[in-house]
């Protein structure tokens, strides 16, 4: 099972430089620790304790997971999950 | 340094007065590695705050695929300040997450939505660290291409 993950620009040191990378799991969580054995460190600048970090967007196949689950969001074959950094400040 | 078209200076500054006393917030995307700011694209600011600015999340994903789509980045984000100076707040500095980006600061604190004068501020923001650099305005490039569809 296989699903593209699309890294931006910021989160790509963790990738050796690839914009997009493939992962598996079930859920968003399982995804994210897929993620954090291929590429150590990621996880942190993706999760907070429990939560996505609040200045992080995740989406899977145009969706933002904050309304379909967050962490709990289910993922399935071929899904498409992209990673964006909010774009934000005061 | 970043150089814009002296058109696409005045739609930011004119993006930051219409939308005074709230932040105004957008970027101008350029093709990937050129740092030619070209396409001018306002952004609506999510959190409508004089004091906070957040692409909306939904805009921010289109915005993005649009680039991928066009090989484009984001050469310049702009925000404009209403109340303090043009320059980086401990947030903007915190939540500066392109560090390929000019982060271009407007302050309309001294004449709100009127004529006037503007702070107009450009900096590089990378792992927290604030290097303000020269805004070049040039009146022989051309005019941003204009996608005004957001206010």
């Amino acid at each position: 099972m296989a699903i593209e993950v699309r890294v931006p620009t910021i989160l790509r040191t963790y990738t050796g430089g690839e914009k997009s990378v493939s992962a598996e799991g079930g859920t968003l969580a399982a995804l994210i620790d897929d993620l954090e054995s291929n590429h150590p460190g990621i996880r942190e600048r993706l999760v907070d304790g429990a939560d996505l970090r609040r200045f992080v967007n995740v989406y899977i196949n145009d969706e933002d997971v904050r309304f379909i689950g967050g962490l709990g969001a289910a993922l399935a074959d071929g899904d498409q999950v992209v990673v964006l950094p909010a774009v934000a400040g005061g | 340094m970043v150089t814009l078209a002296r058109a696409t200076y005045d739609a930011i500054v004119a993006h930051a007065k219409r939308d005074h006393p709230d932040e105004a917030c957008g970027v101008v995307a350029g093709p990937a590695g050129s740092d030619r700011p070209e396409r001018f694209v306002p952004m609506v600011n999510a959190a409508g705050s004089p004091t906070f600015y957040e692409f909306d999340s939904t805009e921010l994903l289109a915005l993005y695929r649009e680039m991928d789509a066009r090989d484009e980045e984001p050469v310049v984000i702009y925000h404009s300040h209403t109340a303090t100076e043009a320059y980086p707040s401990r947030t903007d500095i915190a939540l500066a997450q392109e560090p390929h980006a000019h982060y271009v600061l407007v302050s309309t604190r001294e004449h709100g939505n009127n004529e006037g004068p503007v702070e107009f501020r450009s900096y590089r923001i990378v792992d927290g660290v604030v290097t303000e650099e020269e805004v070049v305005i040039r009146d022989d490039l051309p005019a941003p291409n204009d996608r005004r569809s957001t206010p």
